[in-house]
């Protein structure tokens, strides 16, 4: 068969939650694949097999919430009850608060005067709720806040944790995680900004008069287009954020580098077509150039079948042989249902070779589709053994 | 399946907003919903706002460019027209409108960075723009009749459609008076009339649907109108309703399936087949648990109170011929 020279080296999930060097596990992929499921799965295999884990969650279903105990929202790791600690591990679970999460960045980082001033700003709210990228931020700073608490090699051992997984924001795009810090910092720190800033840093210096005339022409269009408080408020968020622009910078770039190190790995999480396959190759392909730590593909929702034998044409072709004769009607039934699987399985085979072909090294985990959805513990745990399962 | 609706319920509709969650596939219905509103002679532009030429890829043309660009010819004559509306242009051809202002000082703007502040940060504004747009297409009239006969928006996902909608409301605590206030609101007169309908897209799945009653509930409560709830990738039963519970209680019987096993000449009349037999019979019984699935998911959005569509699954993937099949679905439902 032409098909097994596409057949990819198999993502050894054990080894790798296992492994104490293991400290962070990033799961990425475009939205609707099932990133928060597998984040969960994985965090709580990794507790019955002995780690010390705590999982940051975005969005979580609410039964499969509940289930983790996280019923609410308050950016604080609690421990989720039920789950096996007998080989010495334990879970903690959380789910992001992003504008909570920003807000006590402001908070850190401005005298409470500042603070107070920044948090009541319509700019400032619009930057923390609907800035894209605001969640991918929000979510990488308190991935650092987590691992600088965490007993991992650059936290302080106040909390028991030795492997962080962390699912990522619902994006469009997976690279969205990586680029959203460094594009609100290049935001924060971009030339409108320093122009707007430039009169109330530098007034009264000769040259300043052309440059700010400059700056004139543009805000009288804006002053016409928004109105005039608008450009007052621009100018006292922007002076309220330049205190903290140096503590953004440092932070996004401090982030950035712990995703490069040799503890964090990388899952790309994609479902069997084109679109989430591309974006995966997008990701992988952008790993590969930053020198970061890519683990392996799970592939999730995989068309499985118990009858790989009988092919998708003779099944729809006996079931129409069946239903011409009048007879045997749920044996056609049961054909047509695996003929439509077969099909589908075919689809995305041919989806799926084409993402091996162009990355014949990059280790792969299928998981077969489900007929239900997941929502509790024990639905985790059976996705954690399709994980890990060795075909 | 749903029985076909007698009625057309959104026959008076110019804008046809289409919305869901991420993965539930709204393009592909925007784009079937767009051919099916073109089908006989008439015209619909389908419009994306997202940057991410979702449009081009369905229906295999070059990236769309920031201009209306014909995309397809819809069954029994009639054309759908393609705009990547982007905000950056957007914003362009609003200040050439406007304010009579020339390419140059556009330019001179944009490399002082203004135009990215404008369509990053300033609360609200990138939607006023990309919904501006929209709304310019929908009003647009050329001797004496509209251009477009209807208008599909591919919106940004359930989640955010209520804030992307409500410009108005967004655009307050940023303009209070001014022509993007004026804009506004007369944006808003249109999207928060009969002339619009916000559609769902939705699979039979957990957080899906949760996310299509949400996002019901949000349009309701911001004024929006709600249009159709759209059900994508639904499973056909296949099976009699009682051989399914069977095969799902593990009593269908194996050796009724064997009898036309061969007479279907699949299993051989001296073999048992029982690998065959045993495997057909497991898939049966996942599929009855999807199907009670699907089943308890539909019930959940029956108490919205909107009409709901639904389109199956198709085994093939999502191609143009694909399209055309839910376009003509979506008119013998009566969606249009």
């Amino acid at each position: 068969m032409t098909a097994a020279a596409l057949e990819p080296p198999l993502l050894d999930v054990d080894s790798l939650l296992d492994d104490m060097s293991t400290s962070i596990i990033v799961c990425c992929g475009s939205g609707g694949v099932g990133k928060t499921t597998t984040a969960a799965a994985l965090a709580l295999r990794a507790a019955e097999r002995g780690r010390r884990v705590v999982v940051l969650t975005i969005d979580p279903a609410r039964r499969l919430a509940q289930a983790m105990g996280l019923e609410a929202l308050d950016n604080t790791p609690r421990p989720v009850e039920g789950i096996d600690e007998s080989a010495g591990g334990s879970l903690d679970a959380m789910m992001l608060d992003m504008k909570r999460t920003f807000d006590e960045v402001v908070e850190a980082h401005a005298s409470p005067d500042r603070a107070a001033q920044i948090l009541a700003n319509p700019f400032y709210q619009a930057v923390s709720t609907s800035f894209s990228g605001t969640s991918e931020y929000m979510a990488m700073e308190k991935l650092g806040q987590l691992r600088a608490q965490a007993s991992v090699h650059g936290g302080s051992g106040e909390q028991p944790w030795d492997l962080i997984v962390v699912d990522t924001p619902p994006s469009r795009s997976a690279l969205d995680f990586l680029d959203a810090p460094r594009r609100l910092s290049s935001f924060l720190d971009g030339r409108f900004i320093r122009l707007l800033m430039a009169p109330a840093k530098a007034s009264g210096r000769a040259y300043m008069k052309v440059f700010t005339g400059a700056v004139g022409g543009v805000t009288s269009v804006m002053t016409r287009l928004l109105g005039a408080q608008v450009l007052q408020d621009v100018q006292t968020f922007v002076a309220a954020m330049d205190t903290m622009f140096g503590g953004f910078r440092e932070r996004a770039e401090a982030t950035y580098s712990m995703l490069a190190d040799a503890g964090t790995s990388f899952l790309v999480v994609a479902a069997p077509d084109p679109d989430s396959l591309r974006e995966a190759s997008y990701f992988v392909e952008r790993l590969s150039a930053e020198d970061m730590p890519l683990e392996g593909l799970v592939l999730n929702r995989v068309a499985t079948t118990a009858v790989p034998t009988l092919s998708a044409e003779r099944a729809l072709a006996a079931a129409e042989d069946l239903e011409e004769d009048g007879a045997h009607e749920v044996t056609a039934g049961l054909l047509r249902l695996h003929g439509a699987r077969m099909q589908r399985r075919a689809r995305e085979q041919s989806v799926a070779s084409r993402f091996f072909a162009a990355h014949p090294r990059v280790p792969v985990a299928q998981v077969p589709a489900r007929p239900g959805d997941v929502h509790d513990l024990d639905g985790l745990r059976s996705v954690g053994e399709d994980l890990a399962a060795r075909a | 399946m749903t029985s076909p609706q007698t009625d057309r319920p959104f026959d008076g509709v110019r804008l046809h907003v289409v919305t869901g969650k991420g993965g539930t596939g709204k393009t592909t219905v925007a784009a079937a919903l767009a051919l099916a509103l073109a089908s006989n002679g008439r015209r619909t532009l389908l419009c994306e706002v997202e940057g991410r030429q979702g449009l081009a890829r369905l229906f295999d043309s070059p990236p769309l460019p920031y201009e209306e660009t014909h995309l397809a010819v819809a069954p029994g004559g009639g054309d759908v027209y393609g705009l990547a509306v982007e905000p950056r242009a957007a914003l362009m051809e609003y200040l050439e409108i406007f304010y009579t202002m020339g390419k140059r000082a556009g330019r001179i703007l944009d490399r002082m960075g203004a135009v990215d502040f404008a369509t990053t940060i300033a609360p609200g504004l990138r939607d006023v723009l990309l919904t501006g747009k929209v709304y310019e297409a929908v009003r647009r009239r050329e001797r004496g009749r509209p251009v477009y006969d209807a208008v599909v928006l591919d919106a940004p996902p359930t989640g955010r459609i209520t804030r992307f909608l409500n410009v108005n409301s967004e655009v307050s605590g940023l303009a209070k008076v001014g022509p993007i206030r004026k804009q506004a609101d007369s944006i808003m007169s249109v999207l928060k009339s009969p002339a619009t309908a916000v559609h769902i897209v939705t699979l039979l799945e957990e957080m899906p649907v949760q996310e299509t009653v949400d996002g019901v509930a949000e349009l309701r409560g911001a004024g929006m109108p709600v249009g159709a709830v759209i059900v994508n990738q639904a499973r056909d039963d296949l099976l009699p309703s009682h051989a399914l519970a069977a095969a799902g209680e593990g009593t269908l019987d194996g050796s009724d399936v064997r009898e036309g096993l061969v007479a279907a000449g699949l299993v051989k009349s001296s073999q048992p087949g029982t690998r065959v037999i045993d495997g057909l019979l497991a898939e049966a019984a996942e599929h009855n648990e999807r199907i009670a699935l699907q089943r308890q998911e539909r019930a959940e959005l029956d108490t919205l109170g909107r009409p709901v569509f639904e389109l199956p699954l198709l085994p093939s993937g999502i191609d143009l011929g694909a399209l055309y099949a839910l376009a003509d679905l979506m008119c013998k439902q009566g969606l249009t």
